[in-house]
């Protein structure tokens, strides 16, 4: 370690970037082709995963545990180099699963992983005597690695300082200052990957399991390498005082939630709309370059009517997405959890249930997995339990087709609140309620359990940026466009070819002969009482398979009927159902677990059939009474 | 007896976190929690020696906000209950009143 090479051309903002040992050999024949990537969780490991592989990256499950599994390939290198992203862990005593996998994986003792050949170590250097205790087990491991200081930007605008120089010395391996959102330094990642390196074991690092140990070496560490903190911009704690205030910081918690679900239906309902005139264009457009007859009637009247009354939710989606990733990525969203966390105490809950319970508003399935973060099993599970009471996006489609069909818009707040958002807030509330009275229920009877503590990191306020939202957007879109193409299809399929069974002397019969109304006239008793026609039947069977589904298939129905097929879904809709059946609606899919991807995760993530079965009946059971007393305290009320 | 006094000072000096005042500071000595509990706290950084402040209060009283080797983490009064730390500094009127000058 005798020779360091100073690397000039970076050009992140803090002088010397990139120390690496000229001596280490250019191995012949030794190419790097796995690489794992490691850093503490917030250290903008995730980030910068998504900057290297540009978008060529596949998210999986490790098997066997919850963990998620990311893995992407390197953009722009001469031959496939697979970056591993590992979970966020802070140290690799194998205490979590988060850790077991980190570890498993960079001993090469994960099953299907190669091991890897180096290792890329992201640490945030604002806090770098914290994420410094992570170095020592990584860097004892002896793989390559190459130890990447982040947001180096904030780090030297806020006054930071350290010696790279002696700090690469000091932990035996090459060190580089990077911005993982600026893009800066990462070139640094390009040498040393291309360089190749033979593996050699480290000398100079204590192995150290104690944490204790560990803390006081970094801090030593850091006094040897002339570490100056930055100080932490002024206006981050100065937006605090404003946030977190005893009076405002509720008050803009208040009213942010309210004005992003207003600029969510207030915006996206038009945006909506002029998508579905596109999308009916298009229909119209395509119509007549198909032969007439079953072919046409197929296509246009079951495949692309299932298929676009979904995609039409497409903007509201995303848009809402949109608020999600600004708020996360701005800061916001950890100080919205430190109000909230009195009412989720209220209710008995792990604090950190927060965060899943929160991104269950998106969906429940990503939410089940990052429950993983709840220690206590009893917590984890209680809130596995809940987590699909919060409104996800796939019921925006069906509730925001009856409230557009059913609810005249009007002022409710002034301008702030019209009558479609606050019914839209209404029903959030409602899945809201449901959970924490669940969760109530639950943790005072069978998943009984003494607290685990609470701690909530609340990172420095950041302008979001557009890269990363967009990233998300897309992932989102994809997801989205993927489930339209494929489940919606295939099920739109199904029913259009149920409409058209049994052929009535060579043709297609009327849809009261068909098998479609056979099947809903056959639990049209059931669901009567709740307000529905044998149609919502049908709908409500193949939502199980997702909840956006109904949409599609009642698309498809109502599209084959020739009393309907003319009409807009909302028009067809408003012709067929009574206003408290459509009201009982809503709080069915308020209720109602209409998810198999949902049933399948929790599966997977219990690790038994007992919770999704029993979370399948409960709320199956909750849905049907809500929807029953709402149909017929509203038909009274309205007669 | 000197002895006695020495240990009588320190018992005055080492408090929970809960105590400390808005904006004092103070070096984490040990976290009396179970285990599992302690290294929690222990892997984000709440190790024995590191410096806390407390910072901020949330809006409704309870989780509060204490700056922890600069970065900014929120803990209920439950569990900062449990978190000793030394005060940086000894107050004046901390020095055991069994001393008279």
């Amino acid at each position: 370690m005798s020779s360091i090479l100073t690397n000039g051309c970076c050009d992140t903002p803090s002088g010397p970037v990139i120390a690496i040992d000229e001596k280490t050999p250019r191995a012949s024949g030794y190419e790097i082709r796995t690489v794992a990537l490691i850093g503490p969780p917030n250290s903008g490991k995730s980030t910068l995963f998504n900057r290297l592989t540009r978008l060529r990256q596949k998210v999986g499950n490790y098997p066997g545990v919850t963990v998620e599994q990311r893995v992407g390939l390197l953009a722009g290198a001469d031959h496939p180099i697979q970056i591993i992203d590992l979970p966020g862990v802070y140290s690799l005593t194998p205490y979590s699963d988060d850790e077991r996998v980190a570890v498993n994986v960079l001993t090469g003792k994960m099953d299907g992983m190669p091991p890897p050949d180096a290792v890329l170590l992201v640490l945030d250097v604002t806090h770098l005597s914290r994420h410094l205790v992570l170095a020592a087990p990584v860097i004892a491991l002896g793989l390559p690695t190459l130890v990447l200081l982040n947001m180096a930007d904030v780090f030297a605008k806020g006054g930071g300082s350290l010696d790279v120089l002696k700090l690469a010395t000091e932990l035996g391996a090459p060190v580089a200052m990077v911005s993982a959102t600026q893009e800066t330094g990462l070139e640094a990642v390009d040498r040393f990957l291309r360089q190749g390196h033979e593996p050699s074991p480290s000398a100079v690092l204590p192995v150290l399991q104690d944490l204790r140990q560990c803390r006081k070496w970094a801090g030593q560490v850091g006094n040897r390498v002339d570490y100056q903190p930055h100080l932490p911009s002024a206006w981050s704690s100065r937006l605090d005082d404003i946030f977190l205030h005893k009076l405002w910081g509720p008050l803009i918690f208040i009213l942010v939630v309210g004005a992003v679900f207003q600029t969510v239906f207030g915006l996206g309902q038009p945006l909506s709309n002029a998508f579905q005139d596109l999308l009916t264009r298009i229909g119209q457009q395509a119509a007549p370059l198909i032969p007439d007859g079953i072919l046409r009637s197929l296509v246009l009247n079951g495949l692309w009517k299932g298929v676009s009354s979904v995609l039409v939710f497409l903007p509201q989606i995303l848009l809402l997405f949109f608020f999600i990733g600004l708020l996360e990525d701005s800061g916001y969203l950890a100080r919205a959890a430190l109000i909230a966390d009195r009412t989720m105490r209220g209710v008995g809950l792990n604090g950190k249930a927060f965060i899943p319970l929160l991104s269950a508003y998106a969906c429940a399935v990503p939410a089940i997995m990052a429950t993983r973060t709840i220690e206590n099993k009893r917590d984890r599970i209680a809130t596995i339990l809940i987590a699909p009471f919060m409104t996800c996006s796939a019921r925006l489609p069906i509730y925001t087709l009856l409230i557009a069909a059913f609810i005249p818009e009007r002022p409710v707040v002034g301008v702030f609140l019209g009558s479609r958002a606050f019914a839209m807030l209404s029903l959030y509330v409602l899945g809201f309620l449901a959970a924490i009275i669940t969760a109530r229920l639950l943790k005072s009877s069978v998943l009984k359990s003494a607290a685990a503590p609470f701690v909530l990191e609340l990172p420095a306020y950041r302008w979001p940026t557009w890269q990363s939202i967009g990233l998300r957007l897309f992932d989102r879109a994809r997801v989205f466009l993927r489930q339209a193409g494929t489940i919606i299809l295939a099920v739109s399929l199904l029913v259009w070819v149920l409409t058209n069974l049994p052929l009535h002397n060579g043709g297609v019969p009327q849809l009261e002969q068909s098998v479609i109304a056979h099947l809903g006239h056959g639990i049209e008793p059931v669901i009567r009482p709740l307000g529905f026609n044998w149609k919502i039947g049908v709908g409500l069977l193949t939502s199980v398979i997702a909840r956006e589904v109904i949409v599609g298939t009642l698309g498809t129905i109502y599209g084959t009927d020739p009393a309907t097929h003319a009409m807009t879904l909302q028009n067809a809709l408003r012709q067929d159902l009574t206003f408290a059946g459509a009201m009982a609606l809503l709080v069915f899919f308020a209720f109602a677990m209409q998810c198999t991807s949902t049933l399948a995760i929790v599966r997977r993530e219990t690790n038994s059939w007992k919770w999704p079965v029993f979370q399948f009946v409960y709320m199956t059971v909750v849905a049907y009474t809500a929807a029953f007393a709402v149909n017929q305290v509203l038909s009274k009320l309205l007669k | 007896m000197h002895y006695t006094f020495l240990m009588t000072i320190r018992e005055d000096v080492e408090v929970p976190l809960i105590d400390l005042e808005l904006g004092e500071a103070a070096t984490i000595d040990h976290i009396s929690l179970p285990p599992a509990d302690e290294h929690f706290l222990m892997r984000i950084g709440l190790v024995p020696g590191a410096q806390v402040r407390f910072s901020r209060r949330a809006p409704l009283g309870d989780p509060s906000v204490y700056s922890v080797d600069g970065t900014e983490i929120a803990l209920r009064a439950e569990t900062a209950r449990h978190i000793m730390v030394q005060r940086d500094m000894v107050k004046e009127d901390v020095v055991p009143s069994g001393d008279p000058s």
